[in-house]
């Protein structure tokens, strides 16, 4: 349901007051830490930040995708290691029971998604199947009225603290691709269930990625989301959203970049003047500009045709290239603005040079965006 | 015990002023507005008294009314009281300048309507400083007032209030109803929860105007100069103690 706008605008308010006067000033002591601190967590809960998607009458907010998007910008101009703690319930970690899960699913986890009281993962990587998602080894076999899992799954994140795993797992090894994977509600507390330790990562500390071992994991049918074989429809539609909501902080963290250098740009002096007096940082602050607002456009079009119920796979890759590349730039233009205080740690500049890159990488690469969009240029035959 | 408690929209605190040119003002085209932060403190007190919390017993309140004299924008402010736990609002719309003594009025005209128990405003709006309110409608109403509260205690029908003043501490104890204004340690205001800013929409706020209330609002004061502060001159170094009581008395400042 879309909220009126004077609702919306003290959501959108609430949202950057608390980023600003909450999260940021902690930003590099959960980097030093690699931990964001348990009262933050528990305020970003009581904000209502884990339930932005789940629908209201499971006790969220059930914000519509441009909506969710409008807090994605705010939600970018700190660490992405916050959003990273709640971003999995969000996107990945709760949108494939949202959509594909039953009634019985859905009450039974999505409060508890909401809240922050349970932790999601999605755990779709392997070692194996990175990109090439629909090469999934780890199997799920029918026993009875359970399934019996077994593999390994890679850099999941919130591994280490989820409670509620979505895992993709092949049903049927005699199919190759997507066509034999299925869907699976996974708690953690389920015997054979095993959590690795946290990876050492470029940038984004505070947000954890682990490996996920199921051995022997006998999970009850009931807890399968969708129909047999249909995983791979799950996921890619779960991932239709993320990738918006990716876009959106990519947004927020190039609109805070740019601020910041605009500030610095503004005080710093050299050769008698301020920086910003000079034209090639002027130019480089105009690029940056031009670019995020266009990735802000593109992600508000997409996320308002989603909401119109369009198909968006193609509109929401092209946002999450354009506005993850996009980010890399701007602070790479940051970093050469702040010149040496850019490549040392004091003002964060250097910290979210890091943080952006990821944002290239996961839920879908740069390359793996290009070819979903001309897939579906030529699949379409149309824009 | 109905609180009420009067809510002020002002430019908001992380921002900067400008004075107009011709210095009849300051410019708040297109800045953002807030509560005053005093106010917050004053409604999350309230609302503690309500739910329970900050060494109130769940209950201590009733009901909680946030009041907002002001343009129909007041009315987010009011919203925002609500978000943060207030049942209903009231909105005075006014446009322009409406100064203390005018609020004081038309508070007590809502005062008399409602009968609270107990109304807890900021001790100052942070736009104008004139801390003035409070006190004004505790005159007209002839009630007891505690001014810059850091504690509030309810008690055996009566209100003890602990002040912070010049070398300690002084603690009032207020007969009911009474005023209470707040101090910027007497909470740490809670940030509204994005499910209760949704809810807020549902709660009612009513309409009046000054005419409804039967007060005259036009301004009794007139504003002569609103101007920067005097930019600050460049400070020196000295090497001494004497250099430093030379230099003061250089400047004629002892």
């Amino acid at each position: 349901m879309a909220y009126d706008a004077e609702t919306r605008a003290q959501l959108i308010a609430g949202v950057r007051r608390f980023v600003e006067e909450r999260l940021r000033p902690i930003e590099a002591e959960v980097a030093e830490a690699d931990a964001v601190p348990e009262w933050a967590l528990k305020e970003m809960a009581a904000l209502g930040l884990y339930g932005l998607s789940i629908p209201q009458e499971f006790g969220g907010l059930g914000l519509t995708m441009e909506e969710e998007c409008l807090v994605g910008f705010e939600l970018g101009r700190c660490s992405p290691a916050f959003r990273s703690a709640f971003g999995t319930n969000v996107g990945i970690g709760s949108q494939g029971l949202v959509m594909f899960g039953t009634d019985e699913q859905k009450a039974k986890y999505l409060p508890g998604i909401a809240s922050g009281a349970i932790v999601t993962s999605f755990a779709l990587t392997e070692p194996e199947a990175g990109s090439d998602s629909a090469a999934v080894r780890t199997q799920a076999l029918r026993d009875g009225d359970v399934y019996v899992l077994n593999g390994a799954k890679r850099y999941i994140t919130n591994a280490n603290r989820a409670g509620l795993f979505t895992v993709m797992a092949r049903t049927d090894p005699d199919v190759k691709g997507g066509a034999g994977v299925s869907a699976f509600l996974v708690p953690r507390e389920l015997k054979g269930v095993s959590v690795g330790k946290p990876e050492k990562k470029m940038g984004q500390q505070g947000a954890h990625i682990c490996d996920v071992h199921f051995d022997d994991v006998r999970v009850p049918a009931e807890n399968r989301l969708g129909e047999e074989g249909e995983g791979f429809k799950v996921a890619m539609r779960v991932l239709d959203r993320g990738r918006l909501h990716i876009a959106s902080v990519c947004c927020g963290v190039a609109e805070r970049l740019i601020e910041d250098c605009v500030k610095y740009a503004g005080e710093r002096k050299q050769f008698g003047q301020a920086l910003a007096s000079f034209q090639m940082i002027q130019a480089m602050l105009a690029d940056s500009r031009t670019e995020a607002y266009a990735a802000r456009s593109m992600v508000l079009d997409a996320a308002k045709r989603r909401d119109a119920g369009e198909n968006v796979t193609m509109h929401a890759s092209c946002a999450k290239l354009y506005a993850s590349e996009m980010v890399g730039r701007v602070a790479d233009r940051a970093v050469q603005i702040f010149g040496g205080a850019g490549y040392t740690a004091d003002h964060g500049v250097e910290r979210l040079y890091r943080d952006v890159r990821i944002f290239r990488i996961y839920e879908g690469t740069s390359e793996i965006q290009r070819l979903v969009i001309a897939r579906e240029m030529m699949r379409g035959g149309s824009i | 015990m109905k609180v009420l408690v009067p809510v002020k929209r002002v430019l908001d605190y992380n921002l900067k002023v400008r004075v107009k040119a011709d210095g009849t003002g300051v410019d708040l085209s297109n800045l953002k507005m807030s509560m005053n932060p005093f106010d917050e403190i004053a409604v999350e007190e309230a609302v503690r008294m309500k739910e329970g919390g900050g060494g109130h017993p769940a209950g201590t309140a009733t009901e909680v009314v946030a009041i907002s004299i002001g343009p129909e924008q007041a009315q987010e402010t009011i919203r925002t009281a609500l978000a943060m736990g207030a049942d209903r609002g009231i909105l005075v719309k006014a446009e322009g300048e409406v100064e203390p003594l005018a609020v004081a009025k038309l508070l007590k005209a809502i005062v008399d309507a409602e009968q609270p128990g107990l109304v807890i405003l900021g001790k100052q709006a942070i736009d104008d400083d004139s801390n003035q309110v409070g006190q004004m409608l505790a005159a007209l109403l002839d009630w007891p007032q505690a001014t810059f509260a850091s504690k509030i205690v309810v008690a055996g029908g009566k209100i003890n209030v602990t002040r912070e003043i010049d070398g300690g501490l002084q603690t009032l104890s207020l007969e009911t109803p009474a005023i209470v204004t707040t101090d910027l340690r007497l909470n740490e205001p809670r940030y509204a929860s994005l499910p209760n800013i949704m809810k807020a929409k549902k709660k009612p706020i009513d309409a009046k105007t000054p005419a409804d209330l039967g007060v005259d609002v036009a301004p009794r004061l007139t504003v002569v100069k609103v101007a920067d502060p005097p930019k600050r001159q460049g400070g020196a170094k000295v090497k001494t103690v004497q250099d430093l009581v030379a230099g003061l008395k250089a400047a004629g400042v002892i």
